[in-house]
């Protein structure tokens, strides 16, 4: 094992369900110590690649290996180092939450049993599930479901966090809740593998990105240098519609449509404070101005020049 | 912070892994609700069998026939062989399919099985430790049925040498002894059923499918073995031999059925893990 290795790396990964190609020819590079976010709309083959990767599921063609061991093989020696939240929580709905993840750390055969009451205890106090310790699981509210699934991958320290869709169902605080908390993990080194069909979501954790569509990832690279996500576009709210379009077309901005909530356009190369000022100075009276990031589904036909539907 | 200063140390496999997976599982098990009715059940009927033969027995004293059930009004310690005798058909093999469904297509059904996979459980630990507890939960049915048994038979006939079916008498000792290998030989038939609900187990995510599905195959075991027309292929089901407890009671005991019993369990048992481990081990957990 080498620490050079990537922390997630597959070829030619390939699952098919019945007549379901799911996942195909799939080339996946995590940096160690990156942030990756794994997006894609729902049912574009990110949890069937997250089960490939843990041995849950067997590929049909293609290999990959997690923090360079070959997965499934190395399984029993590497998935200690792995904490892993996949599709979503899943307990055992009489035992408690202190009960499920005694549980949890009892199935790990690397797992002190001298030290599992003070892991579990640290594990949900990270998640601040602590008050909630001895409730029974069934009792619990999503995102506290949610957080437990999130203290189980914490039983232990691991070199990498695969977690897939963590803010599935949460309120926006606990959605805040658990963006802080993977940022912190993120913080302290760890390679983190998030999926997640929210751009917005990775845009704010990730440094790292790779994009699926319909089984295929169709980008892949650092956050910063992928063309689709880094369009920029502005959102411009005015009365004077018709003399804003003048200054626009004067300042090279072709695209500008007028939408439902103001014109829209791309920045292209041009400063934000530069349209503000040209606006301005010819006189629209500016309401609002300005720049919006791309939501997935506009960087997604900029990355592939189709549209965003749920893949069948 | 660097990568390697935050690095995971990797970790050594423990000793007495096994036994914490197995601790956990029986804690499992047992803490459930709705097994420990299913016990209760299983007692409850022993101690209506004891009632029914008390009630019967006031009603019509001194009449006594030669077979077991005229024997517990003689002897309380009878209503354990009783027991076990009225529960080996129908309710021990129902109480080993709800175990046995709950094992794999339990796990698979909560989707707790993809975190105990990426605990990492290891497939054939967690399908070994399964197998394992099928076999105590089978052994802690008829354990409780025989023990139910004698403690309430003792309270209502009460206890002495108990008569054999050979006409001879035996020590209340030699007795209990007798009990506990009977109770030992029909939790050995059990837990090759177990280990055929903990294939069926393995192939569904269902655990009410799994669980119908053995007690299925044990009643249809039943009714083949009661055809008198496929003689030739009784000593071949499992549960042929299974009443053979009963020659425990002769005196002197009469093994030979009991040990051919013992080697068809065991074959049962074998091949329905080695199914189940075949078909588990490269098995796509999608749940």
């Amino acid at each position: 094992m080498s620490p050079d290795s990537p922390a997630i790396s597959s070829t030619g990964l390939a699952k098919r369900f019945g007549r379901q190609q799911v996942v195909a020819d799939l080339a996946l590079d995590v940096p160690r110590g990156s942030c990756y976010g794994f997006i894609g709309p729902n049912g574009s083959g990110k949890t069937t690649t997250i089960r490939m990767l843990l041995g849950m599921v067997r590929p049909d063609a293609g290999t990959c290996a997690l923090l360079g061991e070959p997965m499934p093989v190395a399984a029993a020696a590497v998935l200690p180092r792995v904490g892993a939240l996949v599709e979503g929580p899943a307990f055992h709905p009489y035992l408690s939450g202190l009960a499920n993840l005694l549980r949890v750390d009892a199935a790990d055969a690397t797992s002190d049993p001298a030290t599992a009451r003070s892991r579990v205890g640290a594990a949900l106090d990270r998640v601040g599930l602590i008050a909630a310790a001895n409730k029974r699981y069934r009792a619990y509210s999503l995102g506290m479901r949610q957080r437990l699934a999130i203290a189980a991958a914490l039983l232990q320290p691991r070199d990498l966090l695969v977690l897939d869709e963590p803010t599935n169902g949460l309120d926006p605080q606990g959605t805040r809740e658990v963006r802080h908390l993977v940022a912190d993990l993120a913080a302290e080194g760890r390679t983190i593998f998030v999926s997640s069909h929210l751009l917005s979501e990775v845009e704010q954790l990730c440094d790292h990105v790779g994009v699926m569509r319909e089984g295929r990832l169709v980008a892949q690279g650092r956050m910063d240098e992928l063309g689709g996500l880094r369009a920029r576009r502005f959102r411009l709210q005015t009365a004077d519609t018709a003399a804003a379009h003048l200054v626009l077309k004067r300042l090279g901005v072709a695209d500008a449509v007028e939408g439902v909530d103001g014109i829209v356009g791309s920045l292209g190369e041009l400063e934000p404070s530069r349209i503000v000022a040209e606006l301005v100075g010819d006189g629209v009276a500016v309401r609002s101005f300005a720049p919006v990031r791309p939501t997935l589904e506009e960087a997604f036909v900029e990355l592939t020049g189709e549209g965003f539907d749920v893949s069948g | 912070m660097s990568v390697a200063e935050a690095g995971a140390t990797i970790r050594p496999r423990r000793r007495g892994a096994w036994a914490r997976l197995f601790a956990s599982e029986l804690g499992l098990v047992f803490g459930r609700r709705r097994n420990q009715i299913g016990l209760a059940v299983l007692a409850g009927l022993v101690v209506m069998l004891g009632v029914a033969l008390k009630a019967s027995s006031l009603r019509h004293p001194g009449e006594r026939g030669g077979d077991l059930m005229s024997a517990v009004a003689g002897n309380g310690v009878y209503l354990g062989f009783a027991g076990l005798t009225i529960e080996i058909a129908l309710f021990l093999p129902l109480a080993v399919s709800v175990l046995a469904g709950d094992a794999i297509a339990g796990e698979a059904n909560l989707g707790t099985l993809r975190y105990l996979l990426a605990a990492p459980v290891g497939r054939l630990r967690l399908l070994g430790v399964k197998a394992a507890s099928l076999a105590v939960g089978a052994l802690t049915g008829a354990a409780l049925v025989a023990v139910t048994g004698v403690l309430v038979g003792t309270a209502l006939f009460g206890a002495g040498p108990l008569v054999t079916l050979s006409g001879s008498r035996i020590s209340v000792a030699d007795g209990l002894l007798r009990l506990l290998l009977a109770t030992l030989y029909v939790a050995a038939g059990l837990a090759a059923l177990g280990m055929i609900g903990l294939f069926i187990s393995t192939l569904t995510e269902q655990p009410i499918a799994a669980t119908v599905a053995t007690a299925m195959a044990s009643t249809v075991l039943w009714i083949l073995d009661a055809v008198p027309q496929l003689d030739w292929l009784h000593p071949w089901l499992l549960v042929d031999r299974w009443p053979a407890f009963v020659d425990l009671l002769r005196d002197p005991v009469f093994p030979d059925r009991i040990l051919t019993g013992l080697w068809v369990d065991a074959a049962y048992a074998a091949v329905f893990f080695c199914a189940a481990w075949l078909w588990f081990r490269s098995k796509d957990i999608t749940s």
